[in-house]
């Protein structure tokens, strides 16, 4: 069936609306099961041998020791992982990163694993395992790693014909950007570098891998898509994707890190090999050197404007620190540096840099944090050089629905200039402040997705409903999609009960990523609940003895339209539930749907700082962020996501780094020397949400998930420079860069 | 692993003198249990000291006071006789760690972990706090700045525990403080601290002062020639200047993620200088 994905502004009953989170009672008892929390009989622990180099040649792997060891199981290098990707570079590269084959391609890499009778068994094991290793020259920094004489990291990676860390060149834009600064009266240049930041999930990786020696396996994982796991995982290993059931267990944070798999693999190729159930779980330190951070990145920006505040050309040269395996996070760079605005001449070129960290994973609308700051940081200064009002600079030049975006297409209704027209009116500007304080704002934009879904839906004979949907809860799905079922059927929210199907029970759902949970699930929700209403219309029709085109769907009950049918009193849907056994059966409902037309999102922060001149500490005062929604179907996760982004993006800002050793080794693997805030650290987070409806959406719904973390690097940035008297360009501006820019400022 | 909890500190000395392979004291275990569960210690013998009874209080004495090696951090911070007394070393010792790390965290545990950035080292040594160290042959007692020597290294022998510290009698217009930095605003490792005990006469000048700094040495720092820079004076903008400037001076630290040489070095000299203004208010001075 084919419905209208049209936005319709309909007057809504439940949708916007704050019920109690469904998911909160087991949450906050401890009876929420997450990845470590499911166990099997007869399972073994697992624990893997990780490579203590930054890049080495693996010359040869002594296991026999560990084999025999009482207590052990199985043991697992490369070798009983084929290569079965069939010149799939990019699922050889997943493989090599579960596994490493020839060569350990950074500090933390796995090299071996084991599954034993117990945790003291795998560890003592993992102390038996032999590796010779030969140290090769390593390369951690993305500017170093462009160098012509730098290590290479991946041999088959080539520039010219020349091998090169320099995996991937895009390049976006328009106009004529010579032409463009030709036109400026100012033009203002700026190198910014940030560092290598984790999304901090409190749940560590863990998973549970049971396979049989039929061939037939199940997974029980944390994860933000549990069908790709399945399909990857299944790919990896040689296994029929029907055969293996994936089951995604409650999820304790993931914000782009829970998209890949790390070592789901060899936890089922641990199974398959002992033919027992294998629970692996990694620690903390394993955490942060295996399993994917985002980039660290090195920037220029260049912005041309003339003195009426209209920006002539902008440029951007991005580069892009991927981990030893190439991504797309240079391009996501480039395409995002410069969507806010509306410039004639434009163009961003990015760079994806192979190193010798860890494979690179998405964090929270991946790569425009970076390069917002560098732009957001290069507008304040153009804007400051002109003497114009910071705001208003930006209003002057914000895209607006027709502008073509300088990566591409042409915008549709858009909020970049409503959330700036919203700052300008916030209390929060005209908030004074004393010794040592400063105010910065930015924007921020992130594209959002759609893509696959199917959801099923599921009316029981007392009319309570099953919905069945395959995006993993990482924001609220449960809450949201419920809300959705309960305004199409017409009953209460509490009537819904809302769960996340496992891949043998619904159809492929692609991963909860690029904020597209509520916009596409929301939609197919939509739709399977149409479906059942249309079930259920046919069923009244039959009772009553009338045509199905007589009878309409409102309030939670098929009614008989017409003056000839006058006399028949509504059948609500717990009526027709009710009879379902001998009226034709259960009734469903189904969609299936590839969701296109995902509407973009922006979003200006607001906040105040304040700098200690003496030890360059910076605590954040006050905090605002504006953003569009398109619609809030539960307002309360909506600011939740909002709230969530701006505090990562403080950590980000302020503290938030992978700190190398000269020896290319990890120094900060844990939360006492990675820093994120604690909650003393922020203020209240101050939100509001603009709705902006999104046309290609019946509800009007934008993804609302990741855009909150584009502006807070630069809006904390133009708030520190401001505060401190000296612009900063190296996040995070911990308070040895803070304090050594004051001085520097001071020495002249 | 042996698990054993002695009554006695005498028990406790035997069974640790005696011990063959590695043996721990657990008191609170805030660093042991961690240290366990990440692998980085295998112990064959772990003594748990927490059922001494000598161990258990902190006792007001003839002399000061005697705070037991397994008192932790959330009883001295509701023992007001001692928070009147040593404010500083009070607050030294609530900031480690999170609340529920205060429900366990001991000064004692915090003074053998022997880290030089331990919160609490650089408060008990400007109050000049002295450990009763117990061993095989009998007790000591020895100044706390003596029990660090490096790095997750101590003074004390094979079989010898610290059964307590001791604070003195605060003497009169006496006053003392503790600062440090860290990034974040608690639960956090001090990247530079320090901390000060000033006495006043009664024109409100110093006569007598203790400066010593945390995490910018191997163990923690005594700074005479700081203390002399403010001896004498009643902390005027010259005098702390100067007494910064010997901080400085006294600092050796070491570059590392949570700080640089340049950051530790600055930071130390305004941190001696804020908690010199808070000991002497604390004195009385004006």
């Amino acid at each position: 069936m084919s419905f209208d994905q049209k936005f319709t502004d309909q007057e809504f009953k439940v949708v916007g609306s704050r019920p109690p989170r469904p998911d909160g009672v087991d949450k906050v008892t401890g009876r929420a099961r997450y990845g470590a929390d499911a166990s099997a009989p007869g399972q073994l622990v697992a624990r893997i041998l990780r490579s203590p180099h930054a890049h080495a040649v693996i010359r040869k792997i002594d296991t026999s020791k560990a084999e025999k060891l009482k207590g052990v199981k199985a043991v697992l290098t490369s070798k009983d992982l084929p290569d079965l990707t069939n010149g799939n570079r990019g699922n050889f590269d997943i493989l090599e990163n579960c596994m490493a084959r020839d060569r350990a391609l950074y500090d933390g890499h796995a090299v071996a694993a084991v599954a034993a009778v117990d945790e003291v068994t795998a560890r003592k094991a993992l102390k038996l395992i032999k590796v010779d290793y030969k140290i090769l020259p390593h390369v951690t920094d993305v500017d170093k790693a462009m160098a012509d004489d730098a290590p290479i990291v991946q041999p088959h990676i080539a520039q010219n014909n020349k091998p090169s860390n320099i995996a991937n060149i895009s390049e976006f834009g328009h106009g004529d950007i010579e032409a463009g600064f030709a036109q400026a009266d100012v033009v203002i240049e700026k190198s910014y570098k940030t560092e290598q930041t984790h999304q901090g999930y409190i749940e560590p990786h863990a998973c549970l891998a049971s396979v049989g020696p039929d061939g037939q396996g199940e997974l029980w994982v944390t994860t933000q898509g549990h069908f790709t796991f399945r399909t990857v995982c299944a790919t990896l290993l040689g296994m029929d994707i029907a055969k293996l059931k994936v089951t995604s267990s409650e999820i304790g944070g993931g914000f782009g890190g829970k998209t890949h798999v790390w070592m789901e693999p060899v936890a089922l190729a641990l199974s398959r090999k002992a033919n027992r159930p294998v629970k692996l779980v990694m620690n903390r330190d394993e955490v942060f050197k295996a399993s994917g951070p985002t980039c660290s990145t090195s920037i220029d920006v260049k912005i041309g404007a003339t003195k009426d505040g209209t920006v002539t050309a902008a440029s951007a040269t991005l580069r892009y620190q991927d981990g030893p395996f190439p991504g797309p996070w240079g391009m996501l760079g480039a395409m995002t540096s410069w969507a806010c605005y509306d410039i004639a001449n434009v163009k961003s070129v990015a760079y994806d840099v192979l190193v010798n960290r860890p494979k690179v994973a998405a964090y929270r609308a991946p790569s425009a944090p970076m390069a917002a700051f560098a732009v957001e940081s290069t507008m304040d200064m153009v804007a400051a050089e002109i003497g114009m009002d910071p705001v208003d600079f930006r209003i002057k030049n914000a895209a607006s629905e027709g502008s073509k975006a300088s990566y591409g297409p042409t915008y549709g209704p858009i909020g970049i200039g409503p959330t700036l027209e919203a700052v300008k009116k916030h209390p929060h500007m005209r908030a004074r402040l004393g010794k040592n304080q400063g105010r910065g704002m930015a924007c921020g934009f992130w594209f959002n997705f759609g893509g696959q879904t199917c959801v099923d839906l599921n009316i029981g004979v007392d009319g309570t409903v099953n919905l069945i949907v395959g995006t993993v809860d990482v924001g609220g799905a449960r809450a949201s999609m419920s809300l959705i079922a309960a305004e199409e059927l017409g009953i209460p929210y509490d009537r819904i009960k809302c769960n996340i199907g496992d891949t043998a029970s619904l159809g492929h759902n692609d991963t909860t990523e690029g904020s597209r949970g509520t916009f596409s699930s929301g939609m197919a929700t939509i739709y399977a609940a149409r479906d059942a209403i249309e079930v259920m219309k046919q069923r009244a029709a039959k009772a009553w003895e009338i045509d199905v085109a007589d009878v309409e769907w409102r309030d939670g009950a098929a009614h008989a339209v017409g003056v000839a049918h006058s006399n028949l009193a509504p059948l609500s849907l717990q009526e027709i539930a009710a009879k379902s056994p001998t009226t034709g059966g259960p009734i469903a409902g189904h969609n299936e749907s590839v969701a296109d037309g995902a509407g973009v999102s922006f979003a200006s922060h607001i906040c105040d700082v304040e700098v200690d001149p003496e030890t360059g500490a910076t605590k954040v005062l006050r905090y605002t962020v504006i953003q569009d929604a398109g619609k809030a179907i539960h307002p309360d996760y909506v600011e939740g996501q909002f709230q969530g982004g701006a505090a990562q993006g403080i950590g980000w800002a302020l503290n938030e780094e992978y700190v190398y050793g000269e020896d290319g080794c990890l120094k900060n693997p844990g939360f006492l020397d990675y820093r994120i805030p604690v909650c003393s650290d922020l203020p209240f987070i101050d939100t509001e949400i603009l709705e902006i409806p999104n046309p290609n959406h019946p509800y009007g719904i934008r993804g609302v998930g990741e855009t909150s973390i584009v502006p807070p690097l630069a809006a904390i940035g133009n708030a520190v420079s401001n505060a401190a008297g000296v612009r900063l360009n190296h996040v995070p501006m911990s308070p040895p860069r803070i304090l050594k820019a004051i001085k520097e400022q001071a020495q002249g | 692993m042996r698990y054993e909890a002695p009554t006695t500190t005498k028990e406790a000395v035997s069974l640790i003198a005696k011990a063959k392979g590695k043996s721990f004291v657990l008191a609170g275990g805030t660093d042991l249990l961690v240290k366990l569960k990440s692998g980085a210690v295998e112990p064959d013998l772990i003594v748990d000291i927490k059922r001494i009874e000598a161990t258990q209080s902190i006792k007001k004495t003839a002399n000061g006071f005697r705070i037991g090696a397994a008192v932790p951090g959330v009883a001295m911070g509701k023992s007001s006789a001692l928070k009147k007394s040593w404010p500083g070393v009070v607050e030294a010792a609530n900031l480690i760690g999170s609340d529920q790390i205060q429900g366990r965290c001991t000064i004692v545990g915090n003074l053998c972990n022997a880290s030089p950035a331990a919160d609490s080292v650089p408060a008990l040594v400007a109050a000049g706090a002295k450990a009763v160290v117990v061993g095989p042959k009998g007790r000591r007692t020895v100044a706390v700045e003596k029990i660090p020597t490096g790095p997750g290294k101590t003074s004390l022998a094979k079989g010898e525990i610290i059964e307590a510290i001791t604070l003195p009698k605060r003497p009169a217009k006496t006053g003392d403080a503790y600062l440090r930095f860290i990034p974040r605003s608690e639960m956090d490792i001090a990247v530079v601290s320090a901390g000060v005990c000033l006495t006043l006469n009664g024109k409100g000048k110093v006569t007598k002062a203790r400066v010593v700094l945390g995490a910018v040495a191997p163990t923690v720092v005594v700074v005479p020639e700081a203390a002399a820079a403010i001896i004498g004076t009643s902390l005027d903008d010259e005098a702390l200047a100067a007494m910064a400037h010997a901080c400085e001076k006294a600092c050796k630290p070491i570059d590392d993620m949570r700080g640089t040489i340049e950051f530790r070095t600055d930071v130390a000299g305004v941190l001696a200088r804020r908690a010199a203004g808070i000991a002497y208010q604390r004195a009385g001075g004006k």
